[in-house]
């Protein structure tokens, strides 16, 4: 296995270069982490222990601030990433329906929120601040307002139609 | 570095009036996250075609020099203008016409009628639901004509991409002013004055926290701009983000005027990318003009502001917990004192604002403190804007003066409560949540009440960041306290004992009474516990954790007891306490839902109706769900 430190340097290449943008600066932790995940949509822990080498501070630090944060991962998300609001005005007009309707209909619970084929991660979130069009869900960056449990699972069946269509 | 004087602010204001009295029509399309998710853009591209289509000019930015007599349309996206259920929203002025629910195949019509010939588009025209009328313009309309939009007023006015337009409106006079004209005593005093208090949840008088700052003496002092509106059910503060960015970057000018302060920092939630897109466009074209960066209006004083993106923490929104999280660490909160004022980011003192008090700030120096303090109660000044949410008809952003009723709000503002299906009943009304995890509910006895900081601690809830969630009767107290409880739960930081542990065993026994196992002794247990939790924990979030609990407890007393003494929800939201029978007119005897009952708990004859066995019943709704008459009922 000769190739593999090559293949880990080119891996660590971006994170570098997001390191180098922000000065090393270790009050710009959580910045790093953001735009590390953007990049491989979630942080790998051989990730978190580069930047805390990088960044010169312990890795338990790193891993302490990537853990208390609810929008860092460190495990892999699914191609298209559905949050369900569960603000207030999203609750009260029945947005545990529209969970319920998708944790069945991707077979994914409370516990799991990655199907196995790694396209959907399902995620209940506090509120997205569209409470104007309660109940509220979205797919990636698309809002969807007033969603009820019929709807949901037809934007969830339009995706996988999609999908089969460009396989 | 590039400087900016006040006679250059004038003569950008003059030449932006000058082109906008050459433009024929303007249309303007709301661009709030709420009209976006209905379609808003698309209706914007569609009007952008249509218009090319016509052979008119198209202006997206006013251009300074025209003076030809051709027919110009100016087009535009505005912030969020507040009427988020009737969105997309257009509007045309100089008619100030409002279009609302439109939709892109109406786009041609709009231009052919209404820009080309004047005349108004009926069938777009937003109809009262009580009287059936039909209303042309903003003034015309109840959820409007009610409200006194001031920190509002320009958003969804103004382009808040366009810093020209926000000049137009005497933006960045303000603080052109203070910078020039007014010492740090003087820019304190005046907020002392005006008797503006903190939109964020604690109610603290902004001048009087500035004063602090300002008398600290240190090299390096820094203005925070909290836009970590954690509340579930609140996005006033998105919508002034996204819809008025320049007026919160005036006000943050004017803090660190107040305290001299030199750097500023946003802080804005994750979930508001929009926010944080045109937060940073307001900063990077500030600093193209000149407002912001080096020798500010020629005063010699410097300012630097930058966005930071929070990471999904509710307790962030702590001020504590929001420095912490500025410099890189796990969002916790410190106890108090030292104060921000005197040891706060970096060590430093600090001022730390929410965004809706600072985009009051500019207002106050623009027109005076007694202009101001002319709205609200003796003790609370000025307007405050509320999310109003939940089972209301009008659902939107709204602003009044504080001392406006609940009554005013819900019925006349909001238009009534709905039932689940959407309809507005007479009377379906059962509480309103204001203040959201840390808030309380406020019942019918209180629909009179004047609203203000001190009439709603009194009453055992708070304005908090303005959330207003209007429940109907169809609505399950209990559960509404458990969504609260799970939520702080989920966000408690784990620093301190009283709020992770106790948090966490209030969960419990709520989830203990939902599901049937709850005895009087659960109730008097929770409350103890969240006595306790209220009293000794560390910080704000903590401290009011149990507010939504205790509330619930003391004004639906009668609710907690049928759970745990009836073992019955009559909203029949609990699903451990669901009452399932059949409906005996309904129920054809197909015999599907006895065959397909698990715990064989259905019986009866076939064709005849059958009858559910409550005390083999697991509530798990297989019946609900096999049967094609529904005839079941509790689900």
């Amino acid at each position: 296995m000769k190739t593999e430190p090559n293949n880990n340097l080119r891996q660590f290449q971006q994170v570098l270069e997001i390191i180098e943008k922000n000065n090393h600066d270790k009050t710009h932790l959580i910045t790093i982490l953001q735009q590390v995940q953007d990049a491989y949509r979630y942080l790998p822990p051989q990730v978190l222990t580069y930047i805390a080498t990088m960044l010169k501070m312990p890795v338990a630090e790193v891993y302490g601030v990537a853990t208390f944060y609810a929008h860092f991962s460190l495990e892999a998300k699914g191609k298209y990433v559905i949050k369900v609001c569960d603000g207030t005005a999203c609750h009260v007009k029945g947005s545990s329906k529209l969970l319920d309707t998708l944790y069945s209909k991707l077979k994914l619970s409370e516990k799991k929120h990655t199907t196995d084929d790694m396209m959907f991660t399902l995620e209940a979130v506090s509120c997205l601040g569209a409470c104007g069009l309660a109940p509220v869900m979205v797919v990636n960056d698309k809002i969807y307002g007033e969603v009820n449990a019929k709807r949901c699972g037809e934007i969830v069946d339009n995706i996988i139609n999609a999908e089969l269509g460009e396989g | 570095m590039k400087t900016i004087t006040k006679a250059t602010l004038e003569l950008i204001r003059e030449h932006y009036n000058k082109s906008i009295k050459s433009v024929h029509k303007r249309i303007i399309v709301c661009a709030g996250t709420g009209c976006i998710a209905n379609g808003s853009m698309l209706v914007y591209e569609a009007l952008e075609k249509a218009i090319k289509a016509t052979g008119m000019e198209l202006f997206v930015e006013l251009e300074l020099d025209v003076h030809d007599d051709k027919k110009k349309v100016h087009l535009n996206g505005s912030g969020c203008q507040g009427f988020c259920a009737q969105g997309p929203l257009v509007n045309i002025l100089p008619e100030e016409t409002m279009y609302v629910k439109v939709k892109p195949e109406d786009a041609l019509e709009i231009i052919e009628r209404s820009i080309l010939k004047d005349e108004v588009i009926e069938r777009l025209l937003y109809v009262n639901p009580v009287t059936g009328e039909r209303s042309r313009g903003q003034l015309d309309i109840p959820f409007y004509k009610l409200q006194n939009r001031l920190v509002l007023g320009e958003c969804g006015h103004v382009d808040p991409e366009n810093i020209r337009e926000y000049i137009a409106h005497n933006g960045y006079f303000a603080a052109e002013k203070v910078f020039n004209h007014m010492t740090d005593v003087d820019v304190c005093d005046t907020l002392v004055d005006s008797g503006l208090r903190g939109r964020g949840g604690g109610g603290f008088s902004t001048g009087k926290k500035w004063h602090l700052t300002r008398v600290e003496k240190s090299d390096k002092k820094y203005v925070i701009c909290n836009g970590d509106e954690g509340d579930p059910g609140a996005f006033m503060d998105r919508s002034l983000m996204e819809g008025n960015p320049h007026r919160v970057i005036e006000g943050i000018m004017i803090a660190a005027r107040a305290i001299n302060a030199n750097e500023g920092y946003v802080y804005v939630r994750l979930e508001y990318p929009l926010a944080v897109k045109r937060m940073r466009k307001a900063i990077e074209d500030a600093m193209d003009a000149g407002i912001l960066g080096e020798n500010i209006f020629g005063s010699g004083k410097s300012m630097h502001i930058s966005v930071m993106e929070g990471a999904g923490a509710f307790v962030c929104g702590e001020e504590t917990a929001l420095m912490a999280s500025i410099e890189g660490k796990r969002g916790m909160p410190m106890p108090k004192p030292p104060f921000p004022a005197q040891k706060g980011l970096f060590g430093k003192p600090t001022v730390i604002n929410n965004v809706e008090t600072l985009a009051a700030v500019p207002l106050i120096i623009r027109n005076g403190a007694s202009w101001f303090n002319q709205y609200g109660t003796s003790t609370s000044k000025g307007t405050k804007t509320f999310a109003l949410t939940g089972h209301v008809a009008n659902t939107g952003l709204i602003e009044v003066p504080f001392g406006t009723t609940l009554r005013e709000i819900v019925y006349n503002i909001g238009g009534g409560v709905t039932d689940n299906d959407g309809k507005v009943t007479g009377d379906g009304f059962k509480a309103v949540q204001i203040g959201g995890p840390s808030g309380g509910c406020l019942t019918e006895t209180d629909i009179d009440l004047p609203l203000d900081y001190d009439n709603l601690i009194a009453k055992g809830a708070m304005v908090g960041s303005g959330g207003l969630v209007v429940m109907n009767t169809q609505t399950c107290m209990v559960q509404i306290a458990r969504f609260f409880m799970n939520f702080t739960q989920n966000e408690s930081c784990g620093k301190c004992v009283p709020c992770r542990e106790g948090t966490k065993q209030m969960l419990s026994l709520l989830d203990e009474i939902i599901e049937g196992n709850g005895t009087i002794e659960t109730i008097e247990l929770l409350q103890e516990v969240g006595k306790c939790v209220k009293k000794a924990s560390l910080c704000g979030l903590g401290k009011t954790a149990p507010s939504p609990v205790l509330s619930t407890i003391e004004k639906f007393n009668d609710e907690y007891l049928q759970h745990v003494l009836k073992k019955r929800c009559a909203t029949n939201n609990c699903k451990s306490l669901r009452n399932v029978t059949i409906d005996i007119e309904k129920c054809i005897g197909c015999t599907s839902c006895a065959r397909k009952c698990p715990v064989g708990a259905i019986s009866g004859e076939k064709k005849q109706p059958h009858v559910i066995n409550s005390d083999l019943c697991t509530k798990c709704g297989v019946c609900n769900s096999v049967c094609k008459f529904n005839a079941i009922l509790g689900f």
